[in-house]
């Protein structure tokens, strides 16, 4: 990577990094029990749950394993299971 | 189904991020910049956040973003007002989002000049108690009896002997207009308070209790519950001050005693080894309890 | 068209930069300087300067403030001394790495321990290795050219790093000198609105302050040397342009002195370099062909324009007041390192005077002349830097 002007570095440049390559387990969300009350992408702190067409999806670009999001599920909607390498 | 790359460029603190799984500061972030929104200039002191977040190549930072050194990040803050205030700027505003190394100990002189000269700087501190970047040194706001690499329980030592200092306390003694304490474990309320704290001009402060699995000793996915038993315990008071005068606070709804918060944290499992750590236990107790007091925090029953 | 008046070194320093059109200005109060912040903060009272005027608890905060302000797109100033300047230099540093151009004036002044509030070049020759460009000026009227041209320096796309613009505490800033000003009009066509190359904005957001790795660290420290080697030459046409403005010419890089046929050549800079001429005239009268180098811009080093004039002399007599403890003073060094390997290079001999204020006369003049043209004679060279005026007496 070559140098900038003070090594000034573009926003968001850290898409570049996939941190989910960090992960020795991954959240699995079941749709059915999902009550879409949001509490997964709100306590995600890599930002890796989005909701696209009223489904939630966890970003296993980015998503580092923590087990918030299913820890703190209200309806037990989210399963961590081992990372297949 | 996959993610649409433009999604991934809303948020204004990102993926990609190197912090630890489970982080407090960095879920803390993403709520403030949510609550912002986008017309902010963001300065980070070194810590880290500044550390994980800026690799050089890679920034998660949707929002234009300055780490200059680690002890002028209100100076800095400051200079950007200024500046923006020379130009015209309205509707730009700045933040320093800082640790409790920089705020607590190496920043606290600068800190003190901008409260001092009511400069238009909101200052969010987040603390998880100790210089975790370079392995969990102790800091000025590390809790009493804590363990930290400078303070280590041992033969002779249960860890730290001073309380935490009590920065808000300081913070407030100012003049400062708006002062707050929060926590990642009521994210909805760190958003109200970010809220809160834009309708003001001049200097604010908030401080925000963000638990860390790696240095605090807990699973990953504990953070927002080790927050909670903080809070509950009363060791992590939460209210907010205006003018000098508290304007809220957050209610325990159930007390817990501390040693169900300091059990669930490997930094004082010492505590619990023999009858030193024993008998200071009821020394920790004594200040959540003054705590407790002090800011009217057990909600009261009706019926009482 | 400008006009003159007699105004205390300070003052004079205020104006220019007042005519520079500073958005943020910091200020931190420190003997010798704090005439120059008083000053300004007395003109934007009575509403003839339009800034922001940051009264900061330290200069480590006014360092900071003003690269925030440089940072957000603002040109800003701040001035400070000795100590003050010692506990900038973390920020100095680190504004240097991040290519924030703002321009602080270093009154010179002694470093403490012991303390003294006289005048020396030690506060900022320590600073030498920072990234931040530094002149050095002899007179009231060069501070007020030199400081406009420094705006300029600092905010050149291909240099963008903090210029210091330093002045002997006291002597010059203290004392009261026919100074000519320019007019507003000749300074904004000189100067115009600061446009950064990079600066904090909403619109385009950006990270200052990543950490590097050591598969580039050394490449960003490379490109601070580059753009210090570049100044040498846009400088010089930088200070050129002014002239023409102004029809003040104090030089370039250095002002040689003169040096023709010269067969020792003094070195110095400051304020003492006004006392060197007068000796030198005087020599020159009395047939002694003793020439000075006098040196304007220090960092980046001008070893080219200084081998220009020195290439034919027999002695230079490098006098400077500073000196790097447990070596030898720092200019001396410098031109040292350059000289090393050269078969024909002139012998350098590195005078130490002046150091706390101590006054440098035509005495000390003579007496470094004497000693340069003893060791030449001898054939023996000067190893160890020579302390002048050294009063062996009082020590233990």
């Amino acid at each position: 990577m070559s140098i900038t002007l003070g090594a000034v570095v573009k926003g968001g440049s850290s898409l570049d990094y996939k941190t989910g390559s960090w992960r020795d387990q991954r959240p699995v969300i079941h749709e059915d029990l999902c009550k879409a009350c949001g509490q997964c992408e709100m306590v995600c702190p890599d930002t890796a749950v989005y909701v696209v067409d009223d489904v939630y999806i966890i970003d296993y670009d980015y998503c580092k394993g923590c087990g918030l999001c299913a820890y703190e599920c209200p309806a037990d909607a989210i399963e961590m299971v081992p990372e297949e390498k | 189904m996959s993610i649409p790359q433009i999604a991934r460029h809303e948020a204004l603190f990102t993926s990609g991020h190197r912090a630890c799984h489970g982080c407090g500061m960095a879920l803390a972030v993403r709520h403030i910049l949510k609550a912002t929104g986008k017309n902010v200039i963001v300065v980070t002191p070194t810590g880290c956040l500044e550390t994980f977040s800026s690799p050089y190549g890679y920034s998660p930072w949707q929002v234009p973003w300055i780490h200059h050194l680690f002890e002028n990040g209100p100076s800095v803050a400051s200079g950007v007002a200024a500046a923006l205030k020379a130009q015209g700027q309205d509707s730009v505003r700045v933040l320093v989002i800082a640790g409790d190394g920089s705020t607590f100990d190496i920043g606290f002189g600068a800190i003190s000049g901008m409260l001092e000269r009511g400069d238009d700087v909101f200052y969010i501190c987040v603390d998880n108690g100790a210089y975790m970047n370079t392995g969990g040194q102790r800091s000025g706001a590390t809790p009493m009896f804590a363990a930290t690499t400078t303070h280590p329980p041992g033969k002779e030592s249960l860890g730290k002997t001073q309380m935490m200092k009590d920065l808000p306390a300081i913070v407030a003694a100012h003049g400062t207009p708006y002062v707050a304490t929060a926590s990642v474990a009521y994210l909805k309320d760190l958003q109200k308070k970010v809220k809160r704290a834009m309708k003001f001009h001049g200097p604010r402060y908030l401080q925000i209790d963000t638990p860390c699995p790696s240095g605090w000793g807990f699973p990953p996915d504990r953070t927002l519950e080790i927050g909670r038993m903080g809070v509950d315990c009363g060791l992590v008071p939460i209210f907010e001050m205006e003018d000098g005068k508290i304007t809220s606070m957050r209610k325990i709804k159930k007390k817990i005693q501390v040693t169900d918060y300091l059990k669930a944290q490997a930094r004082f499992k010492h505590l619990f080894a023999d009858k030193r750590g024993q008998a200071e236990i009821v020394n920790i107790q004594a200040i959540a309890d003054r705590s407790i007091e002090n800011y009217d925090l057990i909600r009261r029953s009706s019926k009482e | 068209m400008s006009h003159i008046q007699v105004v205390e070194g300070s003052e004079a320093v205020a104006f220019a930069v007042k005519a520079c059109r500073p958005q943020v200005i910091s200020a931190y109060p420190i003997s010798p300087q704090t005439h120059i912040v008083e000053r300004l903060a007395k003109m934007m009272a009575d509403g003839e300067l339009k800034t922001e005027y940051v009264r900061v608890e330290s200069e480590f905060s006014a360092a900071s403030v003003i690269s925030g302000a440089s940072a957000a797109a603002s040109r800003s100033y701040t001035a400070s001394s000795s100590q003050g300047l010692l506990l900038m230099t973390e920020v100095l540093y680190a504004s240097a790495g991040l290519r924030l151009p703002f321009v602080i004036t270093g009154v010179n002044r002694a470093v403490s321990a012991p303390i003294s509030i006289q005048v020396d070049h030690q506060d900022a020759i320590s600073l030498r290795d920072s990234g931040v460009i530094q002149f050095y000026v002899e007179s009231s009227q060069e501070a007020y050219d030199t400081h406009i041209a420094a705006f300029k320096v600092a905010e050149e796309r291909r240099i963008l790093l903090p210029v210091m613009v330093c002045m002997d505490g006291w002597i010059l800033t203290h004392s009261y000198e026919r100074v000519s000003f320019m007019e507003q009009e000749e300074v904004d066509g000189f100067l115009p609105p600061f446009q950064p190359v990079n600066f904090l904005d909403v619109n385009d957001p950006k990270a200052w302050g990543s950490y590097a790795e050591d598969d580039v660290l050394m490449e960003f420290k490379y490109a601070i040397h580059e753009a210090m080697q570049y100044g040498k030459g846009r400088i010089k046409e930088i200070f050129s342009e002014l002239a023409g403005i102004t029809g003040r010419d104090h030089g370039g890089l250095i002002e040689a002195y003169k040096t023709e046929g010269a067969e020792v050549i003094l070195m110095a800079m400051g304020s003492m370099v006004g006392t060197v001429k007068d000796a030198i005239d005087e020599f020159r009268s009395q047939g002694k062909k003793v020439g000075l180098v006098k040196i304007r811009c220090y960092r980046p080093f001008p070893f080219e324009d200084i081998w220009g004039v020195i290439k034919d002399t027999k002695i230079v007599a490098v006098m400077e007041a500073n000196f790097s403890m447990g070596s030898e003073g720092a200019v001396g060094m410098d031109l040292k390192a350059k000289l090393c390997g050269r078969s024909d290079a002139p012998l350098v001999l590195d005078f130490i005077a002046g150091l706390g204020g101590r006054e440098v006369n035509k005495g000390t003049i003579d007496q470094i002349v004497q000693k340069a043209e003893e060791v030449a004679k001898s054939g023996l060279s000067l190893q160890e830097s020579y302390w002048v005026d050294l009063n062996s007496a009082i020590l233990q």
